[in-house]
């Protein structure tokens, strides 16, 4: 405990030294953020200070080993951290699909080189990944893939098409699920990783009712992926045509990422904001922001004890799926009472008083939330089937 | 401190859960005494029992004989407490009782506590005095005579009243009925004179009563803390009751629903079992969440609490209007995923509907509870 309390004192002294004040301002939107990359460029030198601060201590991935970049915390000391950066507002240095999604995924199944090589990137925010999962015809039945990938020797030729790909016209490697064996739904898929610049792969942005296009249709037409990438590097995660149990793996952490478990604390009331701004608040609102105050306050505690028991493996393997469902459910009705509490200022949707529309594009964008990473619907099923033990679920 | 249960509370709820099941069971305690229409509505025994379980005075100090434990641990009984519905003088004496005689007098404190500690005496709160919680009011007075006082007034949704051997009752000594100062609470002895009692049955097969206060003459010596000081003990006997009520809510939300998910993996209809429909399986899977989540709320409130956290206040109302709501879906539920069984009175799952309702209304239920997250977040 006073090892503890030191680290306390520690974390506390260099965030003051290193997280500039302007990470400490709520971030506007997801452009507003850092997400690394062969190609990006920082919003601002105090974003770029930051970084650069946080990747040479570890903290881009506090709970990573050092030999992976990270700053190797036990779970403890990470939450120290948690709950300093939170106290201060500090912002999350590096936004990336490679730490919420393919690091965990890296860490469970990857072999040491392919550690060494992918992870390190990863923390250094050099390697900006896009996950390649869903297909037309494969969204919540996602194990109906058809994507194929031919083994041509030490390569497979891959073709067919991914759609809602965040962010893959931005990114420069994806990983992705491509079938191995016609013959085999779960055991017949692979788990690639491969450059977006490899020939034959092509991008088309789709635009959003948000008016933002963060994803886009991926198309493979003959695109050669190695089979290895050096010394025990294999182009694939986990063995051939087992890519089903890493990408359900995977899935996770993504949906832990989406609940938002251990960032709620930081949002504001917004029963508290409209008094602040003088605003009169109808009673039947009022009665609404209060009761979503209840569930968004016990919904932090929950995201606490959630990350507290998964740190130690307390908690059930299945728990991100009810994390998820609550959080963006919760998160949706967030937006809607922003919405009603904004009034006819919030509809506007360019103008400079709203920075460009954002109570209206981030209530729209927030509608994902149910459906990305697996729809409200089948986070139900799978805790129906998975905790609760239901039949036939 | 991480929001989970370490080593020896596990152990605690192991035995906690072990106990219960057994010895507190539906059929041996709340069942019983209800169809023999006991005036107490729980059982003198089993309240032994918690006294040589170490229950009873676990949240009395070790200076005073008892435990010395936190809200936490007495969570944790409460917990299962309702999932077993067994009724019990815990919450009241054991909790809420105990934390204001903890703030009393060393004389107040050896006068009363022993006995909680063995669980021979129970104790009531007196505080309400309309139909609905409403603590920031209370009009019955405390006038000073001789060296002591006089108490008149009345009291309403008195639990257990009629089987306590003392009553916390909470009176003004000055000031308008809405103060916060001039609030003052007194032990008042069962025997006082001038305290009389009207005993009702609750849905819950508890028991309550309405309370006059006419003329009730007290030494200066049964006041608890400080004389027109009352509402900080107050305060603090209420949020110990709201959490522990919202653990206690907590077990009676995962009772239900244990009980529910149980029956949908057994009862078929159209050739399958109806645990196998999509539109049950969302429902089931949806109270799920909100019992873990109501779950996750109580406990911070109660670590809040027990580490005196200025946070506490806010987090206790959010636990009691949450595990309100997460045990009122779970009961509803549950009645209406039975069936017709479901509304028999043989089958336990009314039960659970009937105790929740009264926890829920207990110490300020979810609107009362929602409205001051409001006022305390700043609006
Ligand atoms: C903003 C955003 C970003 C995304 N980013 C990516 C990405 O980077 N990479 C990627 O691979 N994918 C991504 N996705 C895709 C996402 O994973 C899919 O949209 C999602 O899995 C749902 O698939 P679908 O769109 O085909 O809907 P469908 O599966 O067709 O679902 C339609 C409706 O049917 C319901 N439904 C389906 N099956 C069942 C069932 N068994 N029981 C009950 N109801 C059911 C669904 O809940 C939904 O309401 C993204 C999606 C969004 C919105």
């Amino acid at each position: 405990m006073a090892d503890l309390e030191d680290f306390r004192a520690e974390t506390r002294a260099w965030l003051e030294a290193n997280c500039p004040p302007e990470m400490r301002e709520p971030v506007k939107d997801e452009e507003d953020v850092y997400w690394g990359g062969r190609n990006a460029s920082f919003k601002s030198d105090a974003q770029k200070a930051w970084f650069e601060a946080c990747v040479a201590k570890g903290y881009t991935v506090p709970s990573w080993p050092k030999e992976y970049g990270g700053a190797g915390l036990a779970p403890a000391e990470a939450k120290v951290l948690r709950e300093e950066m939170a106290r201060i507002n500090a912002r999350s240095p590096l936004h990336s699909f490679g730490i919420w999604m393919l690091g965990p995924a890296l860490l469970k199944f990857g072999t040491e080189q392919q550690k060494l090589h992918f992870l390190n990137q990863i923390a250094r925010g050099e390697i900006r990944w896009c996950q390649g999962y869903s297909e037309p015809g494969s969204g919540s039945d996602l194990v109906s893939l058809q994507t194929y990938g031919a083994d041509e020797g030490d390569h497979w030729v891959v073709n067919g098409q991914k759609i809602w790909t965040s962010y893959a016209d931005k990114c420069d490697w994806i990983f992705c699920l491509v079938r191995t064996d016609k013959e085999n739904k779960y055991q017949g898929i692979t788990f690639m990783l491969f450059d977006m610049e490899t020939p034959g792969v092509t991008t088309k942005p789709i635009k959003l009712i948000s008016g933002n296009s963060p994803f886009c249709e991926t198309f493979f037409d003959d695109v050669k992926v190695p089979k290895s990438y050096g010394e025990g590097i294999p182009g694939q995660v986990g063995e051939v045509n087992r890519g089903w149990d890493v990408a359900k793996y995977l899935l996770g952490h993504e949906r832990e990422m989406i609940s938002g478990a251990g960032n709620a604390d930081r949002l504001t009331t917004i029963g508290a904001a409209m008094t602040r701004q003088g605003g009169e608040i109808d009673p039947v609102l009022r009665a609404q922001l209060a009761l979503f105050d209840v569930d968004a306050l016990a919904y932090t505690a929950m995201g606490e004890k959630f990350l507290d028991e998964i740190k130690v493996g307390k908690a059930h393997p299945a728990q991100p799926n009810m994390m998820k469902y609550a959080g963006t459910e919760l998160n949706k009705r967030r937006h809607e009472l922003m919405m009603a509490a904004g009034g006819s200022r919030a509809l506007e949707w360019d103008s400079e008083e709203t920075r460009g529309g954002t109570p209206a594009r981030s209530w729209l964008r927030t509608k994902a939330n149910s459906i990305e990473g697996g729809t409200s619907e089948v986070m139900l099923n799978v805790i129906a089937k998975r905790i609760l033990d239901l039949p036939g679920a | 401190m991480p929001l989970y249960h370490d080593d020896d509370q596990a152990m605690l709820a192991d035995t906690a859960g072990q106990f219960m099941a057994e010895e507190g069971a539906i059929a041996k305690q709340l069942r019983h005494w209800r169809d023999i229409g006991c005036k107490d509505g729980f059982g003198h025994g089993l309240w032994k029992q918690f006294g040589e379980m170490g229950f009873a005075g676990m949240l009395v100090s070790e200076e005073d004989g008892g435990l010395g434990m936190g809200h936490v641990e007495a969570g944790i009984v409460l917990e299962e407490i309702g999932r077993n519905l067994t009724p019990s003088p815990f919450l009241i004496s054991s909790v809420m009782a105990a934390t204001a005689l903890g703030k009393g007098s060393a004389d107040l404190r050896g006068r009363w506590l022993p006995g909680l500690v063995t669980g021979d005496s129970v104790f009531a709160v007196a505080v309400d005095e309309g139909i609905k919680h409403n603590p920031q009011n209370i009009a019955t007075r405390a006038e000073r005579s001789g060296n002591g006082f006089r108490l008149s007034g009345a009291k309403t949704f008195v639990v257990q009243g009629a089987s306590a051997d003392m009553v916390v009752v909470a009176a003004r000594t000055s000031g308008a009925d809405d103060d916060d100062a001039g609030v003052t609470l007194f032990a008042v002895p069962k025997d006082a004179a001038g305290m009389t009692q009207d005993p009702v049955r609750l849905v819950d097969s508890s028991i309550a009563t309405h309370m006059k206060l006419d003329g009730v003459e007290l030494d200066g010596d049964a006041v608890i803390g400080e004389v027109d000081g009352g509402r900080e003990v107050l305060n603090a006997m209420l949020n110990a009751g709201r959490v522990g009520a919202a653990a206690e809510a907590v077990g009676v939300a995962r009772g239900s629903m244990d009980m529910t998910v149980d029956y949908l993996k057994q009862r078929k209809q159209f050739g399958r079992l109806i645990g196998e429909f999509q539109a049950l399986q969302h429902r089931a899977a949806h109270l799920y969440s909100e019992v873990e989540i109501a779950r996750a709320a109580v406990i911070k409130a109660q670590q809040l609490l027990d580490a005196g956290s200025d946070k506490a206040e806010l987090m206790v109302s959010v636990a009691k209007a949450k595990a309100g709501q997460a045990a009122g879906l779970a009961v509803r539920e549950g009645v209406q995923m039975h069936g017709g069984i479901g509304m028999t009175d043989e089958y336990d799952i009314g039960l659970f509907m009937k105790r929740d309702r009264a926890l829920a209304e207990f110490l300020g239920d979810a609107n009362y509870h929602a409205n001051r997250v409001a006022v305390l977040s700043g609006y």
